[in-house]
């Protein structure tokens, strides 16, 4: 048989073009090229791509229903394991996952399952907004009460297996829209937030219900949704807090959090300012701190607000650089000036409090630390600065500490991450948590199957198994 | 969306709204804040609890009409809704049997001190008020005040209404001749809380100011209104809005309320031409 060896290519928007604009940058499969990209798929008998998937998707049979064209089949499949498609078809590392393990990638390019998986879930889109609803299955109606904290990944991943299973589900988010992190964090131009919302409404199609403005531990703890009468919480709340470097200058004006310029721009809606009443700091120069995704995201952000140069600052090397390849590649095709091997060691403010340089220090890498990485070490002497009138630090978020500080018995680990057994159960009987509240900051699709893993054990406890 | 069940005229610019917040209502303790979004393109500020009533299910907000976003707010009515009433934010204000107490607090501030003075009272301290309005018209809540404290004492800036001068001369006098104060407790204007704070340091009385920090979030995750107390990082939702007035760092605090004057400028300009 003969093999297509590449991967069938999918458009993107010129960078030049892109750059300027936060509309998405890879515009998906059409029909013909789905077609032709799943007839590359072997339909291997050990199909190693479900296991590497977290949330286990049949992936050789979707791919065969789109071979064949039975496009409605196919998203049918993906359904049952995973509701937001048009979410993970985008933004999950498919080359660490499904498509790191593919048989193909032995004699070319793995099968491009997340394109794939793009593709049907943005033609089951396409038809819903036309009309033609498609309901997912769902056991008869248990009339037992179910609270997720929190609208994330996670959380709608749990309450999509436990609505299925006839559980009466309420989900607590504390921002005005559901989405979590897919909302406030990932832009735009990376996930379209209209599609997010898209994806959501399957939700409540099945009963799920929304409670917004409601921030679990403040606004009720734990204990108090017991008393509201629900019988098991999960707690998918994230790892919210943004972390910052302590170096002196740190709080200047034009000094954001990842967390804070993201949420601002994407949440927000400050990009449209004053359109939108929430302002950002239109900058010049911008330095960003950080090598993972959250930098890529927020230096391709500020590039679209007009910035002229962007510097993403990273105290390792490329390789280390911690975001997917991907996203490295779409950052520096658009003109993101990587300034590698550095670290910032103080920011210098003008008169009025406003960042307008930061002094950075070389890095030489040493042995490896417990990360597995390569150490960096400051080379005395090397101290340069950097003209600036915008910094974006992006070194990572952990759990935010909220419900830990208001839930009595919760035991917590020490980075303020929740412990959790093997079922996904804390410390307190009911209680549940996964995502990255439980991990720190990780990927979508794993909060996802956390998510789905403990929607299982609640009910398993529910029933008395555990 | 929220109901807007009471508004209240209370001087020049500043207005009173109680709102139907069942879920804030429920939980809310004095010091506390509300995040609020008027509408759909709104932005998110941040409100100290004026007061709260459980049985009715509501909050009550006071603003002052400074920028776009509380003029906005301004020109809603009874029975129109807002967009997002979210909280009860923040950590209450520690509140125990101390002894004998000050509040001070200056303009829009006095709101937000009422109901730690009724808890305050409620405990047994003895409760000395200094309450500082710009002038007479802007006089609020005064009976109200009177009713949770044992001594309340009245500044006007021009001397309109009560004593000429500012919180911190009759706060001086206060200082002076009382003995034995426990704790002293400011919500103001940032400036108005340095001087509290520079006031009662040589006195080495406890002194805790509510912080009025930018916000985006109200809830930890994006450290827009971090100040730096004592010398370290803090978030004023999360970690605040009370803090150790004598560790923290007003010059930063205002410095940082300044970040967005020129877009406020722009905002509130574009907003009066749409309106006109």
């Amino acid at each position: 048989m003969n093999v297509n060896k590449k991967l069938t290519p999918m458009k993107e928007q010129e960078p030049h073009e892109r750059r300027n604009n936060f509309l998405e940058v890879p515009l998906g499969y059409t029909k013909e090229e789905a077609v032709l990209e799943a007839s590359r798929c072997l339909q291997c008998p050990t199909h190693p791509c479900v296991d590497g998937c977290p949330v286990h998707i049949n992936i050789p049979a979707f791919i065969k229903a789109i071979k064949e064209e039975k496009f409605d089949l196919a998203i049918d499949i993906i359904h049952e394991s995973n509701l937001l498609p048009a979410v993970t078809g985008r933004v999950c590392p498919q080359e660490e996952q499904c498509q790191a393990v593919c048989v193909m990638g032995k004699i070319g390019d793995p099968v491009g399952i997340g394109r794939l998986e793009r593709f049907v879930a943005d033609l089951d889109l396409e038809k819903r907004r036309k009309g033609e609803v498609m309901m997912p299955k769902k056991e008869k109606d248990k009339g037992i009460k179910v609270a997720i904290v929190g609208s994330g990944p996670a959380g709608l991943s749990c309450a999509a297996d436990l609505a299925r299973m006839g559980y009466d589900v309420t989900i607590f988010e504390a921002f005005h829209v559901a989405g979590g992190v897919l909302v406030y964090g990932i832009p735009e131009f990376r996930l379209p937030k209209a599609i997010v919302q898209e994806e959501i409404s399957m939700l409540s199609n099945m009963g799920v219900k929304f409670v917004f403005d409601f921030l679990v531990g403040r606004t009720r703890t734990i204990q108090g949704l017991f008393d509201d009468g629900f019988k098991a919480v999960f707690i998918g709340s994230g790892a919210g807090l943004p972390q910052f470097m302590h170096i002196p200058g740190e709080n200047l004006g034009g000094i954001y959090s990842a967390n804070e310029f993201l949420t601002r721009v994407n949440l927000m809606k400050a990009y449209k300012f004053p359109e939108f009443d929430t302002p950002i700091k239109k900058a010049k120069n911008v330095a960003v701190i950080g090598g993972g995704n959250v930098a890529m995201d927020a230096a391709r952000t500020a590039l679209r607000l007009g910035a002229e140069h962007v510097y993403l600052i990273y105290r390792r090397s490329r390789e280390e650089m911690p975001a997917r390849a991907e996203e490295i590649v779409h950052a520096e095709e658009e003109g993101i000036d990587f300034v590698l091997l550095s670290n910032p060691i103080r920011y210098i403010g003008d008169e009025k409090g406003f960042v307008k340089q930061v002094e950075c220090i070389k890095m030489q890498l040493g042995e490896p630390d417990s990360s597995g990485r390569r150490r960096p070490i400051p080379i005395e002497g090397s101290e340069f600065k950097l003209d600036i009138d915008e910094a974006i630090v992006a070194i990572g978020t952990t759990p935010n500490p909220i419900i830990a500080k208001t839930t009595e018995g919760l035991k917590i680990g020490k980075h303020g991450e929740i412990l959790v057994d093997e079922n996904l159960q804390t410390s307190v009987r009911g209680v549940f948590a996964g995502g990255d509240i439980v991990t720190g900051a990780a990927t979508v699709i794993t909060a996802m199957g956390a998510g789905r893993l403990a929607a299982k054990s609640i009910d398993r406890f529910i029933k008395g198994e555990i | 969306m929220f109901k807007i069940l009471r508004k209240e005229i209370l001087g020049p610019e500043m207005v009173l709204m109680e709102l139907a917040a069942p879920n804030v209502s429920k939980t809310a303790e004095p010091g506390q804040f509300v995040v609020i979004r008027v509408y759909e393109k709104g932005e998110r500020i941040p409100l100290t609890i004026a007061d709260f009533d459980r049985s009715k299910g509501t909050v009550t907000i006071v603003f002052q009409k400074i920028g776009k976003t509380t003029h906005l707010l301004g020109t809603k009515n009874e029975g129109e809704e807002l967009a997002d009433v979210f909280g009860p934010l923040g950590n209450p204000t520690e509140i125990e049997s101390f002894g004998k107490v000050v509040v001070v607090g200056g303009g829009i501030g006095i709101a937000p001190i009422y109901p730690i003075s009724r808890k305050l009272k409620s405990k047994g301290n003895e409760v000395i008020a200094i309450i500082g309005y710009r002038s007479k018209d802007y006089v609020f809540w005064e009976e109200r005040m009177r009713s949770v404290s044992d001594k309340l004492l009245i500044a006007t800036n021009d001397g309109s209404y009560g004593e000429k001068g500012f919180v911190t001369d009759v706060l001086k006098r206060v200082l002076e001749q009382e003995k034995g104060i426990e704790r002293v407790f400011t919500i103001g204007p940032a400036i108005m809380m340095k001087a509290v704070a520079d006031m009662t340091r040589p006195y080495n009385i406890k002194t805790i100011a509510s912080l009025n920090s930018l916000m985006v979030c109200g809830m930890g995750m994006c450290g827009a209104c971090r100040v730096t107390v004592g010398g370290e990082t803090k978030f004023t939702c999360s970690d605040g809005p009370d803090f150790d007035a004598h560790l923290v760092d007003f010059d930063e605090l205002m410095k940082r309320l300044n970040i967005y004057k020129e877009e406020e400028k722009l905002s509130f300009e574009k907003w009066k031409e749409e309106v006109k």
